[in-house]
């Protein structure tokens, strides 16, 4: 291993480490706009110029420069400061002085490094240059006179997002970064540019000109938009969520976030229940907690337990699940379920339901089966991970299911359970493929599992995991990849049908045919309300959508920027937000609204505090102690029924459209301009990935 | 790409003739598989040769051809000069007006194109049969100034020199290229000036 010498310290790296990654493990500062540790070295900028020696007697590029065995190098030198004054220089030459007006303010690479690294008056007397905006869709807001030409963003597009579209055309003074079509840039993590932009070339649109960044109150919690529990920062002023930054977590999202995760926030301030509705003579009209309670407890009393359901949706959270279950379980009550999709998800086994593999041990797998998902829609920061680890040339990927573009290429062998069963039985070729791999993989979507034959869907998986070399002692590649921040945790905590109870779909069909009277929707908006029937239906969530629409009584409850409650991500990893604002109105967090009911039915839960609700999870299953650890390893079993009779029919996408997933994004506006713009290019003969 | 930097947007199709496309096949199969990109340079020249210019359709099916993404070649493309993003007269006058090229008289040369054609650098006769167009060092400063027509260089030029060459176009002739004065290549100017005797045998 080379050792040099950096400003006196000696240190000792793995040979190919760059002299700028070496300077930052002295905790050394070099300031750099288009280096970025996540992406290829371009070394365009010059702003990371270092002196060393031996070597000619100029400063080098240290982002791009490999150490070598008895290399000094200084940092702070007359020579490295004043070449570093020259580029500070050169770089703002053509950049337009307008910081007062310009959104990166405050938080500007260009800005701090200029008054950290650069001179205090400029020579430059001629004409700066002006570059043409470019349109790049509605959620990244462009002012390109002000790029210096980094090319951070061409790097992600093409080598983070795999979606070649951006470019530096032209040379020189007339480089201009651009995409071709002048339609908005055809990925899931778009909003990524931003953040990487060290200027405010690359600016939020949403945000525009909302907040400066230290007025922000900056709360860290988790996103619970998609399964993956990505970290994220929300930031607030005045009780409002204004935006939604990712926050650095190697093993769930490194440090992206899909566009749903950064840009569904100003859903958060429109459609809210702020009040308690009761509906009286047909319509729902506003009334206190202890109107709408007595309207649930009358009701309850008129029904008998087996005619009672409760469903939990997908943004439903541990704790109110938690609450609801011992609730109903007080009360005999045994028609519940936490699948509201109908996935056949097997509760008793948790390896049946988590992805095993981890979302980081994607970067160990050599192969990988998809079955029946499409993560570029359903997981767009977990799609990066398989690029990122497909990118290295060691992963080979194939999949059953709808065919679309994944950002890398993939071998489609079929479209339906057929083709599964056929690798499973040692039928086909991709079979031996995956016996071959030293770290084979599956991942197994909510497409594949949300249908009559679910059952065998998930019993041949199984087979096809056992008999492939997928669980081993040192690896686990069986994976079920959820589309539900709520799912794993309810499964977990056993929000499923009791003894002789009914499933999601049983408790649909019971209520539209009459055997159901009562049902009590926690967070549950993606189910046919249509298939309710005449039930008394109860709807506990923060947005006026299907559910509410349908309800007799609605209890208004907390988004999960407006409380602190755990939830499990689909590897089993059991995290908690943070509250960044307060409910709207009368609204509460999830389970004290639960318990409050349990006080007016005369049936008081055990608990009243968070950490009371807490410790019973923690009872039901020791996992939830766990927090912010990272999953535990699960146990195999046997699940599934690979006997049961399966149907030809191709498994069907279940997330036909990212943008709008659930109430919070279907009530942002952002997210309804992405997906007018994403129809746009549809028509216009865009890639086809939507198509 | 934007307006500004506009790219032509006319012809909404391009392919290559029979013959070049087997001429690219060949220029691709240079390349070892993996690496086609590799040819997006020959292929742009192919373009140009074949339309007189490169349109962003031609870029589009190079990319297609090559497997590549669109923007790759739109890079390219607009990262040479020479390669035309726009249609151009059908003889394509590059002057040299670099530092060399204008101390040895470049200003007379373009003066020369302007009594001729009647138009400036970047501009195209209304017959689209000229297009004159200003450029920087094109490598042949030894015989300065000096135009390139086309694929042809034309040395040593002067005001006379530089009209009759333009008029001999005109009238359809192919001009020889090479220098103007009758020098070979860039020999000095007034005949060898070293190495006069042939060496004999023996001597050093
Ligand atoms: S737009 Fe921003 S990220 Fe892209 S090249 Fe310009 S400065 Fe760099
Ligand atoms: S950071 Fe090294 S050249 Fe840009
Ligand atoms: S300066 Fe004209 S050819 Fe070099």
């Amino acid at each position: 291993m080379p050792k040099l010498t950096i400003d006196g310290v000696e240190i000792e790296v793995e040979a190919g480490t760059t002299v700028l990654q070496a300077c930052e493990r002295l905790g050394i500062e070099i300031p750099r706009f288009c280096y970025h540790d996540r992406l290829s070295i371009a070394g365009n900028c010059r702003m990371c110029l270092v002196e060393v020696s031996p070597g000619p007697p100029k400063a080098q590029a240290s982002c791009a420069l490999p150490v070598a065995d008895g290399m000094t190098v200084k940092t702070d030198s007359p020579m490295v400061r004043k070449a570093r004054r020259g580029v500070m220089e050169l770089l703002l030459i053509n950049h337009p002085l307008d910081c007062p007006i310009c959104d990166q303010g405050g938080e500007c690479d260009l800005q701090d490094q200029a008054m950290a690294y650069g001179g205090d008056k400029s020579r430059y007397r001629e004409e700066k240059r002006a570059v043409a905006d470019k349109y790049l869709g509605p959620l990244i807001k462009t002012c390109m006179t002000r790029c210096i030409q980094c090319t951070r963003c061409v790097r992600f597009m093409t080598e983070v997002a795999g979606v070649p579209e951006l470019g530096a055309v032209f040379r020189g003074e007339h480089m201009e970064i651009t995409t071709y079509i002048g339609q908005a840039l055809d990925s899931e993590l778009s909003g990524n540019l931003v953040d990487l932009c060290p200027v405010g070339a690359l600016t939020s649109r949403p945000y525009a000109f909302m907040a400066r960044p230290w007025e922000l109150h900056k709360t860290e919690s988790i996103d619970v938009l998609d399964a993956l529990g990505c970290a994220i920062r929300v930031d607030s002023r005045g009780g409002q969520v204004l935006r939604v930054l990712p926050r650095l977590h190697e093993e769930v999202n490194e440090e992206w976030i899909s566009d749903k995760t950064r840009h569904a926030c100003d859903g958060l301030r429109v459609g809210r229940l702020d009040t308690p509705y009761v509906r009286r003579g047909g319509t729902l009209r506003p009334a206190s907690w202890a109107e709408a309670f007595a309207a649930v407890a009358e009701k309850l009393k008129t029904v008998k337990p087996e005619k009672i359901a409760v469903i939990a949706g997908d943004l439903a959270d541990c704790e109110a699940m938690m609450a609801l279950k011992d609730l109903t379980d007080d009360l005999k009550v045994v028609h519940r379920d936490c699948r509201q999709d109908g996935a056949f998800l097997d509760p008793n086994v948790p390896a049946a339901y988590r992805f095993n593999t981890t979302i980081a041990g994607i970067e160990m797998a050599d192969a990988l089966l998809l079955v029946g998902t499409n993560p570029r829609r359903e997981a767009a920061v977990l799609n990066a991970r398989i690029r990122k680890r497909w990118v290295t040339g060691a992963l080979k990927v194939a999949a059953i299911g709808e065919k679309v573009n994944l950002t890398y290429p993939v071998a489609w062998l079929g479209t339906g359970p057929q083709t599964l069963k056929a690798i499973a039985e040692g039928r086909h070729p991709f079979g031996s493929v995956l016996k071959g791999a030293q770290r084979p993989m599956l991942i197994l979507g909510q497409g594949a599992l949300a249908r009559s034959d679910g059952a065998a869907i998930l019993g041949l998986s199984r087979v096809l995991a056992e008999t492939s070399g997928m669980v081993r002692e040192d690896w686990n590649g069986f994976n079920v990849l959820h589309t539900a921040a709520a799912r794993v945790g309810g499964l977990m905590l056993g929000f499923v049908p009791g003894e002789g109870g009914r499933d999601g779909r049983a408790i649909l069909d019971g209520a539209g045919k009459g055997e159901i009277g009562f049902v009590y929707l926690l967070n549950a908006d993606e189910i046919d309300t249509g298939a309710l029937g005449k039930a008394f239906v109860v709807y506990q969530g923060h947005h006026g959508d299907a559910g509410a629409k349908r309800a007799d009584v609605i209890l208004p409850g907390a988004a999960y920027t407006e409380k602190n409650a755990l939830y499990v991500n689909t590897e089993g990893r059991v995290q908690s937000t943070q509250r960044a604002v307060f409910p709207p109105g009368e609204a509460r967090e999830d389970w004290k609204i639960v318990r409050a009911l349990s006080e007016t039915l005369g049936r008081p839960l055990p608990y009243d505090s968070l950490e009371g609700v807490r410790a019973r999870l923690v009872a039901v299953d020791p996992a939830f102690a766990a927090i912010a650890q990272g999953p535990a390893v699960a146990a195999w079993g046997i699940f599934g029924d690979p006997a049961v009779a399966i149907d030809a029919a191709p498994f069907a996408a279940s997330i036909t459209n990212f943008y709008g997933t659930d109430p919070i994004s279907r009530a942002s506006k952002t997210m309804a301009e992405c997906v007018a713009e994403m129809n746009g290019r549809r028509e216009h003969g865009g890639t086809g990935t939507y198509g | 790409m934007s307006e500004q930097s506009s790219i032509s947007p006319e012809p909404t199709a391009f392919v290559f003739t029979d013959d070049n496309l087997k001429k690219a096949q060949a220029l691709i199969d240079r390349y070892p598989s993996g690496r086609q990109a590799g040819a997006t340079m020959p292929l742009l020249d192919l373009a140009q040769r074949q339309a007189g210019w490169v349109s962003r359709a031609a870029m589009d099916y190079i990319a297609g051809l090559l497997d590549v993404p669109p923007m790759r070649v739109y890079e390219v493309a607009t990262f040479y000069t020479m390669y035309l993003l726009r249609p151009v007269g059908q003889h394509h006058v590059q002057v040299c007006t670099n530092l060399p090229c204008w101390l040895r008289g470049s200003d007379d040369v373009l003066r020369a194109c302007q009594e001729v054609l009647g138009i400036s650098p970047g501009e195209t006769t209304s017959d689209h049969r000229f297009t004159v167009a200003e450029v920087e060092c094109a490598g042949a400063c030894v015989n300065a100034p000096m135009v390139q027509i086309g694929d042809d260089y034309f040395e040593d030029l002067d005001h006379a020199s530089m009209k009759a060459l333009l008029e001999a176009l005109q009238r359809g002739e192919r001009p020889k290229p090479g220098s103007r004065t009758g020098r070979q290549c860039s020999c000095p100017a007034g005949g060898p000036t070293t190495l006069k005797a042939v060496p004999v045998k023996g001597e050093v």
